[in-house]
């Protein structure tokens, strides 16, 4: 025991494993705020296809030699996340079969295009870093962990001040709208924020796991509380804590960081299923 | 000058026309019913009142100091609804949401009216419940305690008995009642014309032909009777 807590010490003088921290703290803690609205909206889906959009981004800005991707990545996304977020809206085209359009038509073209025009000559261990964000958490440079820490102080802020209406457009849009509520107005906030969020969170996870991030700390949370603002709070608790312990083991093990994460919310995700049916039973 | 006037409207959807040429007006204190078959447009005709979904043609106007939005509203139940983690309190809340502006959080008046709704549907010691594991009654209080915060001149509502059993649609109707007594104008869409004749004040029953009137003008009236008559029979 001793050992490993004297290994962790000695991995946290590294800086690389302190930016990894801080980013999948913000991360987690973003990704589980928004992922409450977005499982109740229905929208699960969506934080899915933008992450394969993120993708393709990503392939596009690779190829190009761009110094900063987040410069195509975070512009595409949000771009795709209102059209996504319309389309939904518009009942004559499906939302669902859209989104699962743009999804695999992202991801496809993003490894066609890394494959023609790929320089690199570990073209599968990029594609699978992307994917999967196996390393990518761990080489964050100073500038990257910087815009990470903006981008979630004003996701944060952003669902701090709206919070309200957040509220009351993902419990019953139609009353809010009759309330004089612009809720075209803030569903095209929220499809902006998922943007942004979903490219914090594809360091983090890689662009295949993100809607874990974002779905289950929200399911779990909602097992067990029973009121809107408990079910944020414990589900941002709950993602922050699969997070880190998710990173550590993955450091200490030498195991892949994202897909540790993700099996780290599977299983609180089981727990409180279990206490959720406990309780119903008791009562 | 009347709360409500609709003047001439054509409503429908993506220029499918559904109703033609309606026009009817209601005053303050006044309870109107709304009754139609389905599909006559009688959801249409709400959203259209609640600026939800304009009309293709025709006016709407309110008076006597009343906006748009300051009409409380109780809407049928939505599928997001069913499994939402939100308690009493939280959504009864939410009625204030127009009065918020642009402040990001509720102040002590708005908590008061959430207070002295929820008091007035008689859910007080309800408010920290979850709504999924209310009743059905119990949760048709709660949208009618959100629509009160809404509003302190007129309800509408979209079928409030719908799917409750017949002593708490009683309660339901009573409670109503009680409103519009109170001062509170209410417009009504429902499916229960001896109800809307034993409670309204006005009916308008919409499909072809059309009538507006009050209530005992229904009653005698052709379609009035036919109508009343052909729910008997179903009975």
């Amino acid at each position: 025991m001793t050992a490993l807590i004297e290994k962790l010490i000695l991995y946290f003088s590294y800086p690389f494993v302190r930016y990894a921290l801080i980013v999948g703290v913000l991360t987690a803690l973003c990704s589980s705020l928004f992922g409450v609205t977005l499982v109740l909206k229905r929208f699960s889906f969506i934080g899915d296809g933008l992450s394969h959009v993120a993708f393709g981004a990503m392939s596009v800005a690779t190829v190009m030699n761009l110094t900063d991707n987040m410069l195509l990545i975070l512009p595409v996304t949000m771009l795709a996340a209102v059209l996504l977020l319309r389309t939904g809206q518009n009942s004559k085209i499906r939302g669902d079969a859209a989104i699962a359009m743009i999804s695999v038509g992202a991801l496809g073209l993003g490894y066609l295009i890394m494959n023609i025009f790929s320089a690199s000559s570990n073209l599968t261990g990029d594609v699978c870093t992307t994917l999967f964000g196996s390393v990518s958490i761990l080489t964050l440079t100073e500038a990257e962990v910087l815009t990470g820490i903006i981008l979630s102080i004003i996701v944060i802020a952003v669902f701090f001040i709206f919070y309200n209406k957040i509220f009351a457009i993902t419990f019953d849009e139609d009353f809010a709208r009759a309330s004089g509520i612009n809720a075209n107005r803030y569903n095209l906030v929220i499809a902006i924020v998922i943007a942004t969020i979903i490219v914090l969170a594809m360091k983090l996870v890689g662009s295949l796991l993100i809607s874990a991030l974002i779905v289950f700390p929200a399911l779990s949370s909602m097992r067990i509380y029973k009121n809107f603002k408990s079910v944020i709070i414990f589900s941002a608790v709950l993602s922050i804590f699969c997070a880190v312990v998710g990173l550590f083991t993955a450091i200490l093990a030498g195991t892949p960081v994202g897909p540790t994460i993700v099996t780290a919310n599977i299983l609180v995700f089981l727990i409180c299923s279990a206490i959720g049916r406990l309780a119903k039973r008791t009562t | 000058m009347a709360l409500l006037t609709c003047t001439n409207l054509t409503l429908g959807y993506e220029g499918k026309k559904v109703l033609e040429g309606l026009s009817f007006s209601v005053n303050s204190g006044d309870y109107l019913c709304i009754v139609g078959e389905n599909g006559a447009g009688k959801t249409t005709l709400m959203k259209a009142i609640l600026n939800l979904h304009p009309p293709l043609k025709g006016d709407i106007s309110t008076g006597e100091g009343l906006k748009h939005t300051e009409i409380g509203y109780l809407p049928q139940h939505t599928e997001v609804q069913r499994d939402f983690p939100a308690s009493v309190r939280e959504i009864v809340l939410s009625g204030c949401i127009g009065r918020q502006g642009l402040k990001p959080f509720y102040n002590r008046e708005e908590k008061n009216l959430a207070l002295h709704s929820m008091k007035r549907m008689g859910i007080e010691n309800l408010s920290s419940e979850c709504y999924r594991d209310l009743s059905g009654g119990q949760q048709k209080r709660v949208l009618l305690a959100r629509a009160l915060c809404a509003t302190q001149k007129m309800l509408l509502l979209d079928e409030p008995v719908a799917g409750l059993d017949p002593k708490v649609t009683q309660e339901m109707y009573e409670l109503i009642k009680e409103l519009n007594y109170t001062g509170i104008t209410v417009i009504m869409i429902s499916h229960d014309v001896r109800a809307a004749i034993r409670y309204a004040s006005h009916i308008l029953h919409i499909g072809t032909p059309v009538f507006f009137g009050n209530k005992e003008e229904y009653i005698n009236s052709r379609l009035g009777s036919r109508y009343i008559s052909l729910s008997e029979c179903e009975l």
